[in-house]
Protein backbone atom coordinates (compact mmCIF):
# COMPACT_ATOMS: atom_id res chain seq x y z
CA UNK A 1 0.00 0.00 0.00
CA UNK A 2 1.28 3.48 -0.98
CA UNK A 3 1.25 6.33 1.98
CA UNK A 4 1.94 9.34 -0.18
CA UNK A 5 -1.14 11.39 -0.80
CA UNK A 6 -2.30 10.64 -4.31
CA UNK A 7 -3.56 13.50 -6.01
CA UNK A 8 -5.60 12.69 -9.31
CA UNK A 9 -7.04 10.10 -6.23
CA UNK A 10 -8.03 12.65 -3.73
CA UNK A 11 -9.48 15.29 -6.46
CA UNK A 12 -11.68 12.63 -7.45
CA UNK A 13 -12.52 11.19 -3.84
CA UNK A 14 -13.31 15.11 -2.81
CA UNK A 15 -15.47 15.69 -5.30
CA UNK A 16 -17.90 13.33 -5.06
CA UNK A 17 -17.96 13.89 -1.58
CA UNK A 18 -18.86 17.29 -1.92
CA UNK A 19 -21.37 16.39 -4.04
CA UNK A 20 -23.23 14.14 -1.94
CA UNK A 21 -22.35 16.50 1.11
CA UNK A 22 -24.56 18.67 -0.95
CA UNK A 23 -27.35 16.39 -1.70
CA UNK A 24 -27.82 15.44 1.92
CA UNK A 25 -28.72 19.43 2.66
CA UNK A 26 -31.00 19.68 0.02
CA UNK A 27 -32.42 16.21 0.75
CA UNK A 28 -34.26 17.73 3.12
CA UNK A 29 -36.57 19.49 0.39
CA UNK A 30 -36.94 16.93 -1.72
CA UNK A 31 -40.64 15.44 -2.02
CA UNK A 32 -41.34 18.26 0.96
CA UNK A 33 -44.05 17.65 3.39
CA UNK A 34 -45.86 20.81 4.87
CA UNK A 35 -42.83 20.32 7.72
CA UNK A 36 -40.31 17.76 8.75
CA UNK A 37 -41.18 18.23 12.68
CA UNK A 38 -42.55 14.61 12.90
CA UNK A 39 -41.14 11.25 13.11
CA UNK A 40 -43.37 10.00 9.81
CA UNK A 41 -41.55 12.73 8.23
CA UNK A 42 -37.85 12.95 9.80
CA UNK A 43 -37.30 9.16 10.56
CA UNK A 44 -39.15 7.43 7.40
CA UNK A 45 -39.32 10.21 5.00
CA UNK A 46 -42.87 10.39 4.77
CA UNK A 47 -43.97 6.63 4.18
CA UNK A 48 -43.62 7.22 0.56
CA UNK A 49 -40.70 5.72 -1.04
CA UNK A 50 -41.83 3.93 -4.10
CA UNK A 51 -39.85 0.58 -5.52
CA UNK A 52 -37.10 2.45 -6.66
CA UNK A 53 -36.39 4.78 -3.94
CA UNK A 54 -36.64 1.64 -1.81
CA UNK A 55 -34.11 -0.51 -4.05
CA UNK A 56 -31.34 1.70 -3.94
CA UNK A 57 -32.25 2.49 -0.07
CA UNK A 58 -32.34 -0.79 1.50
CA UNK A 59 -29.51 -1.56 -1.34
CA UNK A 60 -27.48 0.74 0.29
CA UNK A 61 -28.29 0.29 3.56
CA UNK A 62 -27.79 -3.29 3.59
CA UNK A 63 -25.29 -3.82 1.61
CA UNK A 64 -22.52 -1.75 3.87
CA UNK A 65 -19.12 -0.20 3.32
CA UNK A 66 -18.12 -2.68 5.62
CA UNK A 67 -19.31 -5.50 3.36
CA UNK A 68 -17.30 -4.30 0.30
CA UNK A 69 -14.28 -4.33 2.85
CA UNK A 70 -14.77 -7.13 4.92
CA UNK A 71 -16.21 -10.05 2.91
CA UNK A 72 -14.03 -10.18 0.20
CA UNK A 73 -10.96 -9.90 3.17
CA UNK A 74 -12.35 -12.84 4.63
CA UNK A 75 -12.46 -14.77 1.54
CA UNK A 76 -8.91 -13.81 0.57
CA UNK A 77 -8.06 -14.81 4.17
CA UNK A 78 -10.09 -18.16 4.71
CA UNK A 79 -11.30 -19.33 0.95
CA UNK A 80 -14.94 -20.58 0.25
CA UNK A 81 -15.68 -20.43 3.69
CA UNK A 82 -15.88 -16.42 3.63
CA UNK A 83 -18.49 -17.19 0.64
CA UNK A 84 -21.45 -18.17 3.08
CA UNK A 85 -22.07 -14.33 2.21
CA UNK A 86 -23.54 -15.40 -0.43
CA UNK A 87 -26.33 -18.05 0.14
CA UNK A 88 -27.46 -15.16 3.30
CA UNK A 89 -27.97 -12.67 1.24
CA UNK A 90 -29.88 -14.65 -1.32
CA UNK A 91 -31.97 -16.40 1.44
CA UNK A 92 -32.86 -12.96 2.76
CA UNK A 93 -35.16 -12.31 0.41
CA UNK A 94 -38.12 -15.22 0.39
CA UNK A 95 -37.86 -14.53 4.58
CA UNK A 96 -38.58 -10.43 3.86
CA UNK A 97 -41.08 -11.57 1.19
CA UNK A 98 -43.05 -13.69 4.02
CA UNK A 99 -42.65 -11.55 6.27
CA UNK A 100 -42.33 -7.66 6.07
CA UNK A 101 -45.52 -7.25 3.99
CA UNK A 102 -47.19 -8.16 7.17
CA UNK A 103 -45.49 -6.02 9.29
CA UNK A 104 -45.36 -3.04 7.40
CA UNK A 105 -49.35 -3.38 7.21
CA UNK A 106 -49.30 -3.54 11.13
CA UNK A 107 -46.93 -0.69 11.66
CA UNK A 108 -48.32 1.61 8.67
CA UNK A 109 -51.97 0.73 10.24
CA UNK A 110 -51.32 1.63 13.50
CA UNK A 111 -48.62 4.54 13.18
CA UNK A 112 -45.41 2.55 14.62
CA UNK A 113 -42.09 3.78 13.73
CA UNK A 114 -39.86 0.86 15.26
CA UNK A 115 -39.98 -2.89 15.65
CA UNK A 116 -40.60 -1.74 19.31
CA UNK A 117 -43.04 -0.17 18.71
CA UNK A 118 -45.15 -2.93 16.73
CA UNK A 119 -44.14 -5.54 19.86
CA UNK A 120 -45.57 -3.00 22.40
CA UNK A 121 -48.65 -2.48 20.35
CA UNK A 122 -49.40 -6.41 19.40
CA UNK A 123 -48.54 -7.73 23.76
CA UNK A 124 -49.62 -4.67 25.26
CA UNK A 125 -46.02 -5.11 27.32
CA UNK A 126 -43.99 -2.07 27.89
CA UNK A 127 -41.08 -5.10 29.40
CA UNK A 128 -40.84 -6.62 26.02
CA UNK A 129 -41.19 -3.52 24.50
CA UNK A 130 -38.21 -2.40 26.07
CA UNK A 131 -36.24 -5.63 25.74
CA UNK A 132 -36.89 -5.45 22.12
CA UNK A 133 -35.57 -1.43 21.87
CA UNK A 134 -32.54 -2.18 23.84
CA UNK A 135 -31.52 -4.62 21.76
CA UNK A 136 -31.72 -2.71 18.94
CA UNK A 137 -30.08 0.06 19.63
CA UNK A 138 -27.20 -2.18 21.44
CA UNK A 139 -26.74 -4.23 17.78
CA UNK A 140 -26.44 -1.35 16.04
CA UNK A 141 -23.86 0.95 17.65
CA UNK A 142 -21.49 -1.37 16.70
CA UNK A 143 -22.58 -2.04 13.34
CA UNK A 144 -22.22 2.03 13.05
CA UNK A 145 -18.73 1.92 13.91
CA UNK A 146 -17.81 -1.02 11.52
CA UNK A 147 -18.97 1.32 9.00
CA UNK A 148 -16.14 4.42 10.61
CA UNK A 149 -13.84 1.09 10.08
CA UNK A 150 -14.91 0.77 6.38
CA UNK A 151 -14.55 4.29 5.61
CA UNK A 152 -10.72 4.38 7.68
CA UNK A 153 -10.10 1.93 5.18
CA UNK A 154 -10.37 4.23 1.98
CA UNK A 155 -9.51 7.23 3.81
CA UNK A 156 -6.10 5.47 4.79
CA UNK A 157 -5.74 4.09 0.35
CA UNK A 158 -5.92 7.72 -0.36
CA UNK A 159 -2.79 8.92 1.45
CA UNK A 160 -4.39 10.05 4.58
CA UNK A 161 -3.14 10.14 7.92
CA UNK A 162 -5.06 10.43 11.53
CA UNK A 163 -8.05 10.61 12.46
CA UNK A 164 -9.52 13.86 11.22
CA UNK A 165 -10.82 13.36 7.89
CA UNK A 166 -12.55 10.77 9.06
CA UNK A 167 -14.26 13.18 11.95
CA UNK A 168 -14.35 15.96 9.32
CA UNK A 169 -16.08 12.90 7.27
CA UNK A 170 -18.84 11.87 10.64
CA UNK A 171 -19.47 15.52 11.47
CA UNK A 172 -20.95 16.40 8.18
CA UNK A 173 -22.76 13.28 7.96
CA UNK A 174 -24.18 13.73 11.34
CA UNK A 175 -25.31 17.51 10.49
CA UNK A 176 -27.23 16.54 7.21
CA UNK A 177 -29.29 13.37 9.04
CA UNK A 178 -29.61 16.35 11.65
CA UNK A 179 -31.87 18.35 8.95
CA UNK A 180 -32.97 15.97 6.71
CA UNK A 181 -33.82 12.91 8.19
CA UNK A 182 -33.95 9.80 6.08
CA UNK A 183 -34.27 11.62 3.08
CA UNK A 184 -30.83 12.72 3.07
CA UNK A 185 -29.33 8.42 2.91
CA UNK A 186 -32.28 7.79 0.39
CA UNK A 187 -30.85 10.47 -2.19
CA UNK A 188 -27.49 9.43 -1.46
CA UNK A 189 -28.27 6.15 -1.47
CA UNK A 190 -28.55 6.74 -5.73
CA UNK A 191 -25.05 8.24 -6.10
CA UNK A 192 -23.56 5.14 -4.01
CA UNK A 193 -25.17 2.61 -5.19
CA UNK A 194 -24.40 3.56 -8.66
CA UNK A 195 -20.91 4.14 -7.76
CA UNK A 196 -20.07 0.99 -6.20
CA UNK A 197 -21.90 -0.81 -8.74
CA UNK A 198 -19.57 0.94 -11.55
CA UNK A 199 -16.55 0.07 -8.96
CA UNK A 200 -17.33 -3.51 -8.90
CA UNK A 201 -18.40 -3.90 -12.51
CA UNK A 202 -15.27 -2.54 -13.56
CA UNK A 203 -13.50 -4.89 -11.18
CA UNK A 204 -15.14 -8.10 -12.24
CA UNK A 205 -14.73 -7.48 -15.62
CA UNK A 206 -10.90 -5.37 -15.95
CA UNK A 207 -8.97 -7.55 -13.31
CA UNK A 208 -9.42 -11.08 -14.26
CA UNK A 209 -7.77 -10.12 -17.59
CA UNK A 210 -4.88 -8.83 -15.88
CA UNK A 211 -4.13 -11.72 -14.23
CA UNK A 212 -4.80 -14.33 -16.93
CA UNK A 213 -8.72 -14.94 -16.57
CA UNK A 214 -10.86 -16.67 -13.68
CA UNK A 215 -9.36 -20.28 -13.81
CA UNK A 216 -6.24 -18.73 -12.75
CA UNK A 217 -7.22 -16.48 -10.11
CA UNK A 218 -8.94 -19.58 -8.92
CA UNK A 219 -5.82 -21.36 -9.79
CA UNK A 220 -3.47 -18.91 -8.07
CA UNK A 221 -5.86 -18.90 -4.90
CA UNK A 222 -5.76 -22.46 -4.57
CA UNK A 223 -1.89 -22.21 -4.40
CA UNK A 224 -1.91 -19.69 -1.84
CA UNK A 225 -3.87 -21.55 0.27
CA UNK A 226 -2.16 -24.79 -0.15
CA UNK A 227 1.16 -22.82 0.57
CA UNK A 228 0.06 -21.54 3.54
CA UNK A 229 -1.09 -24.70 4.94
CA UNK A 230 -5.11 -23.09 5.57
CA UNK A 231 -8.03 -22.04 3.93
CA UNK A 232 -9.20 -23.37 0.45
CA UNK A 233 -11.47 -22.59 -2.25
CA UNK A 234 -13.81 -25.58 -1.48
CA UNK A 235 -15.14 -26.35 2.10
CA UNK A 236 -13.97 -29.17 4.41
CA UNK A 237 -17.09 -31.35 4.91
CA UNK A 238 -16.56 -30.39 8.83
CA UNK A 239 -17.31 -26.97 8.02
CA UNK A 240 -20.68 -27.83 5.96
CA UNK A 241 -22.92 -27.20 8.78
CA UNK A 242 -21.09 -23.87 10.24
CA UNK A 243 -21.47 -23.00 6.48
CA UNK A 244 -25.36 -23.52 6.40
CA UNK A 245 -26.14 -22.02 9.64
CA UNK A 246 -24.49 -18.78 9.21
CA UNK A 247 -26.14 -18.49 6.16
CA UNK A 248 -29.23 -19.09 7.37
CA UNK A 249 -28.93 -17.17 10.69
CA UNK A 250 -27.54 -14.44 9.39
CA UNK A 251 -30.54 -14.09 6.93
CA UNK A 252 -33.14 -14.40 9.74
CA UNK A 253 -30.92 -11.95 11.28
CA UNK A 254 -30.86 -8.94 8.99
CA UNK A 255 -33.75 -7.59 8.71
CA UNK A 256 -34.53 -7.82 12.51
CA UNK A 257 -32.37 -4.68 12.96
CA UNK A 258 -33.06 -0.84 13.20
CA UNK A 259 -31.74 0.63 9.81
CA UNK A 260 -32.85 -2.84 7.54
CA UNK A 261 -36.37 -2.22 9.20
CA UNK A 262 -36.36 1.92 8.99
CA UNK A 263 -36.46 1.03 4.92
CA UNK A 264 -39.23 -1.45 5.99
CA UNK A 265 -41.70 0.96 7.04
CA UNK A 266 -40.45 3.90 5.26
CA UNK A 267 -41.78 1.79 2.12
CA UNK A 268 -45.56 2.92 0.19
CA UNK A 269 -47.09 -0.51 0.23
CA UNK A 270 -47.03 -3.92 0.56
CA UNK A 271 -46.18 -4.34 -3.17
CA UNK A 272 -43.14 -2.39 -2.87
CA UNK A 273 -42.02 -4.61 -0.26
CA UNK A 274 -43.00 -7.45 -2.38
CA UNK A 275 -41.54 -5.93 -5.73
CA UNK A 276 -38.24 -5.17 -3.67
CA UNK A 277 -37.55 -8.79 -2.83
CA UNK A 278 -37.32 -9.68 -6.44
CA UNK A 279 -35.33 -6.74 -7.29
CA UNK A 280 -32.68 -6.27 -4.05
CA UNK A 281 -31.01 -9.89 -5.45
CA UNK A 282 -29.20 -7.94 -7.91
CA UNK A 283 -26.99 -6.44 -5.24
CA UNK A 284 -26.61 -10.11 -3.85
CA UNK A 285 -24.94 -10.87 -7.28
CA UNK A 286 -22.74 -7.96 -7.40
CA UNK A 287 -21.78 -9.13 -3.44
CA UNK A 288 -20.84 -12.45 -5.12
CA UNK A 289 -18.52 -11.50 -7.53
CA UNK A 290 -17.27 -8.26 -5.19
CA UNK A 291 -16.21 -11.57 -2.93
CA UNK A 292 -13.90 -13.01 -5.64
CA UNK A 293 -11.74 -9.87 -5.22
CA UNK A 294 -10.26 -11.54 -2.47
CA UNK A 295 -9.10 -14.85 -4.86
CA UNK A 296 -8.01 -12.00 -6.61
CA UNK A 297 -5.68 -10.49 -4.54
CA UNK A 298 -3.82 -13.79 -4.35
CA UNK A 299 -3.97 -14.16 -8.36
CA UNK A 300 -2.38 -10.30 -8.22
CA UNK A 301 0.59 -11.65 -5.48
CA UNK A 302 -0.38 -8.71 -3.05
CA UNK A 303 1.59 -8.06 -0.10
CA UNK A 304 -0.98 -6.78 2.74
CA UNK A 305 -0.66 -5.86 6.14
CA UNK A 306 -4.28 -6.50 6.90
CA UNK A 307 -6.53 -8.59 4.69
CA UNK A 308 -8.73 -5.54 5.27
CA UNK A 309 -6.61 -3.81 2.49
CA UNK A 310 -7.23 -6.48 -0.55
CA UNK A 311 -9.67 -4.24 -1.60
CA UNK A 312 -7.83 -0.72 -2.27
CA UNK A 313 -4.69 -2.44 -2.71
CA UNK A 314 -6.35 -4.26 -5.77
CA UNK A 315 -7.57 -0.66 -7.16
CA UNK A 316 -4.58 0.96 -6.11
CA UNK A 317 -2.24 -1.58 -7.79
CA UNK A 318 -4.34 -2.63 -11.35
CA UNK A 319 -5.97 0.77 -11.84
CA UNK A 320 -4.91 4.46 -13.05
CA UNK A 321 -4.91 6.30 -9.71
CA UNK A 322 -8.49 8.57 -10.79
CA UNK A 323 -10.40 5.53 -11.09
CA UNK A 324 -8.71 4.27 -7.21
CA UNK A 325 -9.86 7.08 -5.93
CA UNK A 326 -13.32 6.80 -7.63
CA UNK A 327 -13.73 3.52 -5.92
CA UNK A 328 -12.72 4.82 -2.75
CA UNK A 329 -14.90 7.52 -2.33
CA UNK A 330 -17.54 4.93 -3.46
CA UNK A 331 -16.66 2.86 -0.62
CA UNK A 332 -16.82 6.32 1.74
CA UNK A 333 -20.12 7.32 0.88
CA UNK A 334 -21.38 3.43 0.69
CA UNK A 335 -20.37 4.00 4.96
CA UNK A 336 -22.59 7.06 5.05
CA UNK A 337 -25.79 5.60 3.89
CA UNK A 338 -26.01 2.77 6.50
CA UNK A 339 -24.00 4.87 8.75
CA UNK A 340 -26.88 7.19 8.54
CA UNK A 341 -30.02 5.10 8.55
CA UNK A 342 -28.69 3.11 11.35
CA UNK A 343 -28.09 6.26 14.15
CA UNK A 344 -32.15 7.24 12.53
CA UNK A 345 -33.05 3.73 13.24
CA UNK A 346 -31.27 3.93 17.10
CA UNK A 347 -32.98 7.43 17.10
CA UNK A 348 -36.62 6.72 16.66
CA UNK A 349 -36.14 3.34 19.00
CA UNK A 350 -34.57 6.00 21.61
CA UNK A 351 -37.36 8.56 20.77
CA UNK A 352 -40.68 5.99 21.24
CA UNK A 353 -39.82 3.61 23.45
CA UNK A 354 -37.76 5.11 25.95
CA UNK A 355 -38.39 9.16 25.66
CA UNK A 356 -42.21 8.13 24.99
CA UNK A 357 -42.34 5.31 26.98
CA UNK A 358 -40.90 6.56 30.11
CA UNK A 359 -39.81 10.46 30.28
CA UNK A 360 -42.31 12.36 28.42
CA UNK A 361 -45.83 10.23 27.23
CA UNK A 362 -47.27 13.24 26.16
CA UNK A 363 -44.67 14.95 23.74
CA UNK A 364 -46.32 15.54 20.59
CA UNK A 365 -45.14 14.79 17.13
CA UNK A 366 -42.61 17.95 16.40
CA UNK A 367 -41.39 17.33 20.10
CA UNK A 368 -40.53 13.32 18.72
CA UNK A 369 -38.85 14.38 16.21
CA UNK A 370 -36.81 17.24 18.21
CA UNK A 371 -35.64 14.51 20.47
CA UNK A 372 -34.52 11.74 17.29
CA UNK A 373 -32.63 14.37 15.38
CA UNK A 374 -30.73 14.78 19.02
CA UNK A 375 -30.41 11.62 19.28
CA UNK A 376 -29.36 10.28 16.15
CA UNK A 377 -25.94 13.08 17.25
CA UNK A 378 -25.71 11.08 20.26
CA UNK A 379 -25.54 7.84 18.62
CA UNK A 380 -22.86 9.07 15.90
CA UNK A 381 -20.85 10.77 18.54
CA UNK A 382 -20.85 7.31 20.48
CA UNK A 383 -19.76 5.25 17.53
CA UNK A 384 -17.06 7.66 17.01
CA UNK A 385 -15.82 7.85 20.11
CA UNK A 386 -15.45 3.78 20.00
CA UNK A 387 -13.84 3.54 17.27
CA UNK A 388 -10.98 6.44 18.19
CA UNK A 389 -10.79 5.22 21.62
CA UNK A 390 -11.17 1.57 21.36
CA UNK A 391 -8.77 -1.19 19.59
CA UNK A 392 -11.18 -2.12 16.33
CA UNK A 393 -11.46 -5.33 17.79
CA UNK A 394 -13.71 -4.85 20.26
CA UNK A 395 -16.22 -3.09 17.93
CA UNK A 396 -15.62 -6.66 15.53
CA UNK A 397 -16.24 -8.28 18.96
CA UNK A 398 -19.20 -6.61 19.60
CA UNK A 399 -20.79 -6.74 16.21
CA UNK A 400 -20.28 -10.14 15.61
CA UNK A 401 -22.37 -10.53 19.46
CA UNK A 402 -25.15 -7.88 17.81
CA UNK A 403 -25.83 -10.70 15.38
CA UNK A 404 -26.57 -12.80 18.07
CA UNK A 405 -28.68 -10.46 20.19
CA UNK A 406 -30.50 -8.65 17.18
CA UNK A 407 -31.58 -12.42 16.08
CA UNK A 408 -33.28 -13.03 19.60
CA UNK A 409 -35.93 -10.28 18.89
CA UNK A 410 -37.65 -12.19 16.07
CA UNK A 411 -39.82 -14.11 18.01
CA UNK A 412 -41.05 -10.90 20.04
CA UNK A 413 -41.72 -9.03 16.45
CA UNK A 414 -42.50 -11.63 14.05
CA UNK A 415 -44.36 -14.77 15.17
CA UNK A 416 -47.22 -12.11 16.90
CA UNK A 417 -47.79 -11.55 12.84
CA UNK A 418 -48.69 -15.25 12.33
CA UNK A 419 -50.67 -16.79 15.33
CA UNK A 420 -51.78 -14.98 18.50
CA UNK A 421 -50.82 -17.93 20.70
CA UNK A 422 -47.79 -16.84 22.40
CA UNK A 423 -47.73 -14.50 25.32
CA UNK A 424 -45.35 -11.51 25.80
CA UNK A 425 -44.26 -13.12 29.58
CA UNK A 426 -42.95 -16.13 27.45
CA UNK A 427 -41.31 -14.57 24.62
CA UNK A 428 -39.98 -12.09 27.32
CA UNK A 429 -38.09 -15.40 29.19
CA UNK A 430 -37.37 -17.12 25.50
CA UNK A 431 -35.35 -13.75 24.81
CA UNK A 432 -33.13 -13.68 27.54
CA UNK A 433 -32.27 -17.25 27.86
CA UNK A 434 -31.44 -16.87 23.97
CA UNK A 435 -29.50 -13.48 24.58
CA UNK A 436 -27.68 -14.34 27.83
CA UNK A 437 -27.58 -18.09 26.92
CA UNK A 438 -26.14 -16.87 23.25
CA UNK A 439 -23.78 -14.56 24.57
CA UNK A 440 -22.36 -17.12 27.38
CA UNK A 441 -21.92 -20.01 24.94
CA UNK A 442 -19.84 -17.18 22.50
CA UNK A 443 -18.14 -16.11 25.56
CA UNK A 444 -16.65 -18.96 26.76
CA UNK A 445 -15.69 -20.12 22.76
CA UNK A 446 -13.35 -16.95 22.78
CA UNK A 447 -15.81 -14.83 21.31
CA UNK A 448 -16.61 -17.09 18.29
CA UNK A 449 -19.35 -17.66 16.33
CA UNK A 450 -19.29 -20.73 15.76
CA UNK A 451 -20.30 -23.90 19.13
CA UNK A 452 -19.42 -26.97 18.58
CA UNK A 453 -22.20 -29.39 19.02
CA UNK A 454 -22.33 -32.80 20.27
CA UNK A 455 -25.51 -35.23 20.18
CA UNK A 456 -24.20 -38.87 20.83
CA UNK A 457 -22.08 -39.46 18.38
CA UNK A 458 -23.31 -36.61 16.34
CA UNK A 459 -20.56 -33.58 16.04
CA UNK A 460 -21.09 -30.00 14.39
CA UNK A 461 -20.10 -26.70 14.79
CA UNK A 462 -22.94 -24.70 14.84
CA UNK A 463 -23.56 -20.48 14.36
CA UNK A 464 -24.13 -19.81 17.88
CA UNK A 465 -26.95 -17.45 17.23
CA UNK A 466 -29.01 -19.91 15.69
CA UNK A 467 -28.28 -22.23 18.80
CA UNK A 468 -29.80 -19.39 20.66
CA UNK A 469 -32.44 -18.46 18.80
CA UNK A 470 -33.57 -22.15 18.77
CA UNK A 471 -33.26 -22.04 22.85
CA UNK A 472 -35.17 -19.12 22.59
CA UNK A 473 -38.10 -20.18 20.94
CA UNK A 474 -38.24 -23.55 22.62
CA UNK A 475 -38.27 -21.81 26.18
CA UNK A 476 -40.88 -19.58 25.40
CA UNK A 477 -42.95 -22.16 23.60
CA UNK A 478 -42.74 -23.97 27.34
CA UNK A 479 -43.18 -21.33 29.40
CA UNK A 480 -46.33 -20.03 27.10
CA UNK A 481 -47.54 -23.69 27.87
CA UNK A 482 -47.59 -22.70 31.97
CA UNK A 483 -48.50 -19.26 31.84
CA UNK A 484 -52.37 -17.68 31.80
CA UNK A 485 -53.54 -16.91 28.63
CA UNK A 486 -53.54 -12.47 29.20
CA UNK A 487 -56.21 -10.47 27.44
CA UNK A 488 -56.15 -9.68 24.04
CA UNK A 489 -55.01 -6.46 22.45
CA UNK A 490 -56.78 -4.27 20.48
CA UNK A 491 -54.50 -4.69 17.83
CA UNK A 492 -53.88 -8.08 18.16
CA UNK A 493 -57.43 -9.07 17.95
CA UNK A 494 -57.44 -7.29 14.31
CA UNK A 495 -55.14 -10.49 12.94
CA UNK B 1 -55.80 -17.09 -4.36
CA UNK B 2 -53.09 -19.43 -5.50
CA UNK B 3 -51.04 -18.83 -2.42
CA UNK B 4 -49.29 -22.50 -3.00
CA UNK B 5 -46.83 -20.67 -5.26
CA UNK B 6 -45.68 -19.65 -1.24
CA UNK B 7 -43.80 -23.17 -1.04
CA UNK B 8 -41.50 -22.28 -4.17
CA UNK B 9 -39.60 -19.68 -2.02
CA UNK B 10 -38.82 -22.90 0.17
CA UNK B 11 -37.38 -24.55 -2.89
CA UNK B 12 -33.52 -22.17 -2.29
CA UNK B 13 -33.47 -23.25 1.13
CA UNK B 14 -32.54 -26.83 0.16
CA UNK B 15 -30.51 -25.85 -2.84
CA UNK B 16 -28.62 -23.51 -0.88
CA UNK B 17 -28.83 -25.02 2.72
CA UNK B 18 -27.42 -28.78 1.97
CA UNK B 19 -24.14 -28.06 0.93
CA UNK B 20 -23.00 -31.95 -0.25
CA UNK B 21 -25.50 -30.70 -3.13
CA UNK B 22 -22.21 -28.18 -4.15
CA UNK B 23 -19.32 -28.41 -2.71
CA UNK B 24 -17.40 -29.53 -5.98
CA UNK B 25 -15.03 -27.80 -8.48
CA UNK B 26 -16.01 -29.76 -11.62
CA UNK B 27 -17.85 -28.92 -13.54
CA UNK B 28 -16.24 -25.43 -14.00
CA UNK B 29 -18.07 -23.10 -15.97
CA UNK B 30 -16.20 -19.82 -17.75
CA UNK B 31 -12.95 -20.28 -15.04
CA UNK B 32 -15.20 -20.81 -11.89
CA UNK B 33 -15.40 -23.93 -10.29
CA UNK B 34 -19.00 -25.45 -9.61
CA UNK B 35 -19.02 -24.61 -5.61
CA UNK B 36 -18.90 -20.78 -7.11
CA UNK B 37 -21.50 -20.60 -9.87
CA UNK B 38 -23.62 -22.86 -8.68
CA UNK B 39 -24.67 -20.53 -5.96
CA UNK B 40 -24.56 -17.83 -8.20
CA UNK B 41 -26.89 -19.25 -10.21
CA UNK B 42 -29.40 -19.19 -7.07
CA UNK B 43 -29.64 -15.43 -7.47
CA UNK B 44 -31.50 -15.22 -10.13
CA UNK B 45 -33.49 -18.45 -10.04
CA UNK B 46 -34.66 -17.02 -6.37
CA UNK B 47 -35.43 -13.85 -7.75
CA UNK B 48 -37.46 -15.69 -10.29
CA UNK B 49 -39.41 -17.76 -7.56
CA UNK B 50 -40.19 -14.94 -5.54
CA UNK B 51 -41.65 -13.39 -9.07
CA UNK B 52 -43.76 -16.27 -9.85
CA UNK B 53 -45.19 -16.00 -5.91
CA UNK B 54 -45.16 -12.20 -6.08
CA UNK B 55 -47.62 -12.20 -9.49
CA UNK B 56 -50.32 -13.76 -6.76
CA UNK B 57 -50.69 -10.78 -5.23
CA UNK B 58 -52.79 -7.90 -6.30
CA UNK B 59 -50.76 -5.01 -6.79
CA UNK B 60 -51.46 -1.94 -4.19
CA UNK B 61 -49.27 0.71 -5.66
Amino acid sequence: MKTELDIPAVAVFLFFFALVTVMGFVASKWRRPKTLASLDEWGLGGRQFGTWITWFLVGGDFYTAYTVIAVPALVYSVGAYGFFALPYTILVYPIVFMVMPKLWQVAKDNGHVTAADVVHGRYGSRLLEAAVAITGVVATMPYIALQLIGMATAVKALGFQGELPLIAAFVVLALYTYSSGLRAPALIAFVKDIMIYIAVIAAVSVIPGKLGGYAAVFDAADQAFKAKGSGSILLQPSQYVAYATLALGSALAAFMYPHTLTGIFASKSATTIRKNAVLLPAYTLMLGLLALLGYMGHAAKLKLASNNDVVPALFQTLFPSWFAGFAFAAIAIGALVPAAVMSIGAANLFTRNFWKAYVNPQVDTAGEAAVAKIASLVVKVGALLVIIYLPTQFALDLQLLGGLWILQTLPALIFGLFTRWFTAPALLVGWVVGLFGGTYLAWTDGLKPLHMLSIGSFQATVYVGLIALVANIVVAMLVNLVVPKPMVTAEAAGT
Amino acid sequence: MARHFLWLLLIPFVGLLWVPFYNFHDPVLFGFPFFYWYQLAWVPMTAFLTWLAYRTYPNED
